[in-house]
């Protein structure tokens, strides 16, 4: 089971590395995401995949019987999931309002923060955030 | 006293919340903001005397013992940051009564900074690394807000580069600790420094260290992982430049050194040494990127990476006299650096412009301001009598003690860098006359001019004061930095000595 959880982790954050590459803010918002699910379930399988029931303590017992899943990672993977998700509509919002005011989706075009520096025998007073 | 401890985080935490309540009202707004300013810096100053007396302070969340609760632990470094962050808040907020009045179009300031503080006070003062993950991200939703509050086209685009790579960081982050949970079956700081000694496979371990490194690498603006800071941090208002500046790529560094400090040291010759390259790369591009840009704010960003190399070299070296001279130098750095956006802000409102081509005229019509500037730009480049002095002698003195005679080179010729930077904005923006195609802005009126110079005039005596008296700032870092040389204290204070002796004798039982 750890192996096909190590191979769906590599597969899930190369796709991610690879949205993540493009130049396109909606697909890096989606390579975000993608990988934010790769770390859940890396945590998820560290704690290690044995399980065989849920770790609930039964009537009149302090502890949960030997072999129940350990229920720490899945808290830790909910927390996770909990900010990612809140982040990730965030995310959304920006890029949908980098949008509105840029009028572009590529990284590369967005000059406002960094303006590109004035050619040699232009005119080089003109610089700054036309803001 | 753990309601001091866990003061320091639940009541900015609280007061913004409180804020976001009065959104209608921004007068009102602004003073919940000042006054639980002020509360925190004193909750701030009792935490760091009770730590100063009475040492290591721990407290463990719903009574929880200490490995499987959540723990918050003051020691001498934790309490000193966070006294350093409540002055820091309290100057920002002061500033903001200015730089963000009640016409301005940043509307949400007050209700997010008293998140960040909160937030960045958790970070300082946790002992469970998963909270510190938490914490990590609650920091960067406020920053996110404050960075946007506005609108303008150049903040929008500064914000996706410092969200993307922030995220990228925390998910960073989020794996390493996920890893490294599964190797010790612990999340606790303080067990985690028992555990990792149990852990066969050692080179998984360094593996799960670089993780870390590059996580809060980028937090901390290291080369070659500081690209969003120069895209973003001359955006947003001043008031917020200049407590990003101060606060959030320390928070990076003070987690990488109680990271480095308390659970990777199996292998220091192959972590610190990767941190050791880190930090000479660091210093270079930082102020080299700082000496080919012309305006104020661009020109201080790229020095706040350069810095940052400095307190990295500190942990590199990893002898106690390093770690205490990189204590001492993020202190000194958290001041000067806000304080220097503070004054660039203040230039900018009081001359009509932060581009060192059409500035001009300040030493002339604004000679107080001028020696405002002064003061922390010197600092920062390790004059005499002033704080930047003590920090950098400490740094380079101990990397000439553990014989890295290249880095001490190099951190020298960076200061002299850093010199001529800010001799460049002294003559060509503080010293030249005004161009003549430049316009005056109007004057402000008394009280608004107060409340811009008054933070800055408090932070600079802060910096002569630690120039001239260096001496209590530096038993403070001592002890701070021989804790972090030594965890012993900190583990057992957080896990008790029975329990530390059981796990020495025989324990690790992975849970």
């Amino acid at each position: 089971m750890e192996t096909v959880i190590a191979v769906l982790v590599g597969v899930l954050m190369a796709s991610s590395v690879y949205l993540m590459l493009r130049r396109n803010l909606v697909r890096f918002v989606l390579g975000l995401a993608l990988i934010s699910h790769t770390a859940n379930l890396l945590i998820f399988s560290s704690g290690g995949l044995q399980g065989t029931f849920p770790p609930l303590v039964p009537p009149g017992e302090l502890v949960p019987g030997a072999g129940a899943a350990n229920a720490l990672p899945q808290a830790l993977m909910l927390t996770a999931i909990v900010i990612s998700f809140s982040v990730f509509a965030f995310l959304l919002v920006l890029a949908f309002r980098t949008y509105q005011r840029l009028e572009t989706v590529d990284p590369d075009s967005m000059r406002s923060a960094e303006p590109v520096p004035a050619e040699a025998g232009t005119d080089r007073s003109v610089s700054g955030d036309p803001q | 006293m753990s309601w001091l401890l866990a003061g320091a985080i639940v009541l900015p935490l609280a007061c913004g919340v409180l804020g976001l309540s009065l959104r209608p009202h921004r007068a009102m707004q602004q003073m919940v903001s000042l006054v639980a300013g002020i509360g925190h810096l004193g909750i701030a100053t009792a935490l760091l005397v009770k730590v100063w007396s009475d040492g290591i302070l721990v407290a463990q969340v719903g009574g929880w013992p200490a490995p499987f609760g959540i723990t918050l632990v003051a020691d001498h470094f934790s309490s000193a940051m966070v006294l350093i962050t409540a002055i820091m808040g309290v100057a920002t907020i002061v500033y903001a009564l200015c730089d963000i009045d009640q016409r301005s179009l940043v509307k949400d300031f007050h209700p997010p900074l008293q998140a960040l503080i909160g937030a960045v006070c958790g970070a300082f003062l946790t002992g469970d690394i998963f909270n510190l993950y938490v914490w990590f991200e609650v920091m960067l939703i406020a920053s996110l807000a404050l960075l946007i509050s506005g609108g303008r086209k150049a903040q929008l685009d500064g914000a996706v580069r410092y969200a993307a790579l922030s995220l990228v960081a925390t998910t960073l982050l989020l794996s390493g600790i996920g890893l490294l949970y599964g190797m010790t079956g612990t999340l606790n700081m303080a067990d985690l420094h028992l555990r990792v000694q149990q852990v066969e496979n050692q080179g998984l371990l360094s593996v799960v260290a670089i993780l870390f490194i590059v996580a809060f690498g980028i937090k901390a603006a290291v080369f070659p992982l500081f690209f969003w800071l120069p895209a973003s941090y001359h955006t947003p208002k001043v008031a917020v430049s200049a407590i990003f500046a101060g606060l959030l790529t320390k928070v990076g560094v003070y987690s990488m050194i109680r990271v480095f400090t308390l659970i990777f040291t199996h292998d220091v010759g192959y972590t610190h040494g990767i941190l050791l390259w880190t930090a000479g790369l660091t210093m270079v591009t930082g102020v080299l990127g700082a000496a080919s840009h012309n305006e104020l704010r661009r020109i201080l960003s790229f020095h706040i990476i350069s810095q940052i190399g400095y307190m990295v070299l500190g942990l590199a070296l990893f002898t106690p006299l390093a770690l205490v001279g990189a204590v001492f130098y993020i202190l000194h750095h958290i001041i000067v650096k806000a304080n220097l956006f503070f004054v660039a802000g203040a230039a900018e409102r009081l001359s009509g412009s932060s581009d060192l081509k059409t500035l001009g005229g300040v030493y002339r019509e604004q000679p107080l301001l001028a020696a405002l500037f002064f003061v922390p730009a010197f600092s920062l480049a390790g004059f005499p009598p002033l704080s930047g002095f003590w920090a950098k002698l400490l740094v380079i003195k101990a990397s000439l003690a553990s014989q890295q005679y290249w880095i001490a080179a190099v951190a020298l010729a960076v200061g002299l860098l850093t010199m001529y930077s800010m001799t460049k904005i002294w003559v060509n923006g503080i010293w030249k006359a005004r161009p003549a195609s430049a316009e005056k802005p109007p004057p402000l009126s008394r009280p608004n001019r107060a409340l811009l110079l008054g933070p800055m005039i408090c932070l600079a005596a802060m910096t002569l004061a630690i120039g001239l008296w260096p001496g209590p700032l530096y038993d403070l870092a001592e002890r701070a930095g021989h804790e972090l040389m030594d965890p012993s204290n900190y583990v057992q204070a957080v896990l008790g000595s029975s329990e530390t002796a059981a796990l020495g004798a025989g324990g690790g039982v992975v849970e």
